[in-house]
């Protein structure tokens, strides 16, 4: 088995994985980062997503040998270390931007990635529209498209990865 | 998925030796059809060759009046690509159509072209431009590059380098998205190059992109939506399924051809 590393929330890491693994499914089994959901497994949920090198992607339809090298970051590496809430993840819970949460990872997630391509002031329909990718099967989406204006505007600042 | 061989090649003389060896093997680029399908275990490919770590064939430039695109140029980089949006808008409004923007991130030009998906986007960009894609071996146009649903001229052991564009004067892309998947139903995307004229179909054909020459003939006197009203496309040889009838699209491909026009 190939040994594939890379850094994960700023963390280096290694190991031997089969190369059919998923990505997902290193973060969830191997390194117990279990807050990175599967849905559907079929690249439509979003409940999946990740970012990879600072781009949002589904890590269920990434191999993890493909990311050698790569610098990943999960749900669990938006916080910081002392716990405070990322703003985007405190938006979310200011707006209750969540119903049942098994959608929320990847929805967080890709609402942080939208402010790294869109900027700080997202209108709705843009919200709406770059939420393409994230199914929310409890029908929330009011809340969270909410959640993803004020979670924008809170990020004012802060620094975008670089592409 | 089954498992399979790992390889990852920096260059693409590297990558098509692997392929040369490993016949049963299949090329990874964004992996946004490869993978689904082997999870799925309907492709059991012995080896992934994988063109992510390939120096070179990525990238946005106008040469001459063409504009050149690396294959693993990924749909967010076209879409985002200012030169193109300068150029030739129209190819640059394409990608930001296929999936949502985290399969943007990864997906690949090349890839869409190489796997000449029936419902594919970039396969009406490339034959409705009259494209020539460019392999490690040679430069095959357009025209006879897609062969049929997921079949292309590609030899086992060629890869497709580059994808090069005729900029055009007058062109547009016009897509019906289904809507649960986002696929083109029926896509068209019209030009005109001088006295060149074409309109390429995507979504529709039981065999893949073609074009249509009746709407052609029609668009050369002039180049607009009134010029092929009341010209019809047979239904025969069209994609007939639970999400529309070869009539519906038939029909189809007339209305999404005007907006098109329109749109050039």
């Amino acid at each position: 088995m190939p040994v594939v590393s890379m850094t994960v929330n700023g963390k280096a890491v290694s190991a031997d994985v089969e190369t059919r693994t998923l990505l997902v499914q290193y973060l969830r089994e191997h390194l117990r980062l279990t807050g990175t959901h599967v849905g559907c497994d079929t690249s439509q949920c979003g409940c999946c997503v990740i970012h990879l090198d600072g781009k949002a992607v589904k890590s269920c339809t990434t191999l993890a040998v493909q990311c050698q090298g790569a610098n990943v970051v999960t749900i669990e590496g938006l916080a910081e270390a002392d716990g405070k809430l990322h703003p985007m993840q405190e938006a979310f819970r200011e707006n209750h931007g969540l119903q049942c949460g098994y959608c929320t990872p990847g929805m967080v997630m890709a609402a942080v990635d939208m402010v790294y391509r869109k900027g700080n002031e997202l209108d709705e329909q843009t919200i709406r529209h770059e939420l393409d990718g994230n199914l929310c099967r409890c029908t929330g989406y009011h809340n969270i498209v909410k959640a993803i204006a004020a979670g924008a505007k809170a990020m004012k600042g802060m620094p975008t990865p670089a592409s | 998925m089954y498992a399979f061989d790992y390889h990852a090649p920096k260059t693409v003389r590297q990558a098509v030796n692997l392929l040369a060896k490993n016949p049963e093997a299949k090329v990874l680029a964004g992996g946004h059809s490869l993978l689904p399908v082997m999870k799925l275990r309907l492709a059991q490919p012995s080896a992934i060759i994988d063109l992510n770590q390939v120096e070179g064939i990525s990238g946005v430039e106008v040469k001459g009046r063409s504009v050149v695109i690396g294959a693993l140029t990924r749909h967010y980089q076209v879409a985002a690509s200012d030169t193109l949006k300068d150029v030739l808008p129209a190819l640059a409004s394409v990608p930001g159509s296929i999936g949502d923007p985290h399969v943007r991130h990864r997906g690949t030009i090349g890839g869409s072209i190489a796997n000449n998906d029936p419902n594919a986007d970039y396969p009406a960009a490339c034959l409705g431009l009259g494209a020539t894609i460019i392999t490690n071996k040679r430069r095959i146009l357009a025209d006879d590059f897609f062969v049929g649903m997921y079949e292309t001229a590609l030899e086992p052991d060629e890869l497709i380098t580059k994808v090069s564009f005729p900029i055009a004067k007058k062109a547009a892309y016009q897509k019906f998205k289904h809507p649960a998947s986002g696929f083109a139903l029926v896509g068209v995307f019209v030009s005109k190059r001088g006295s060149e004229i074409r309109v390429a179909v995507t979504g529709a054909g039981s065999n893949g992109v073609f074009r249509v020459p009746q709407f052609e003939e029609a668009l050369k006197k002039r180049f607009s939506p009134k010029s092929i009203e009341g010209i019809e496309v047979s239904p025969e040889g069209l994609n007939n399924d639970i999400h529309a009838s070869a009539e519906y699209r038939a029909h189809l491909i007339g209305v999404m051809a005007k907006r098109a026009l329109a749109a050039a």
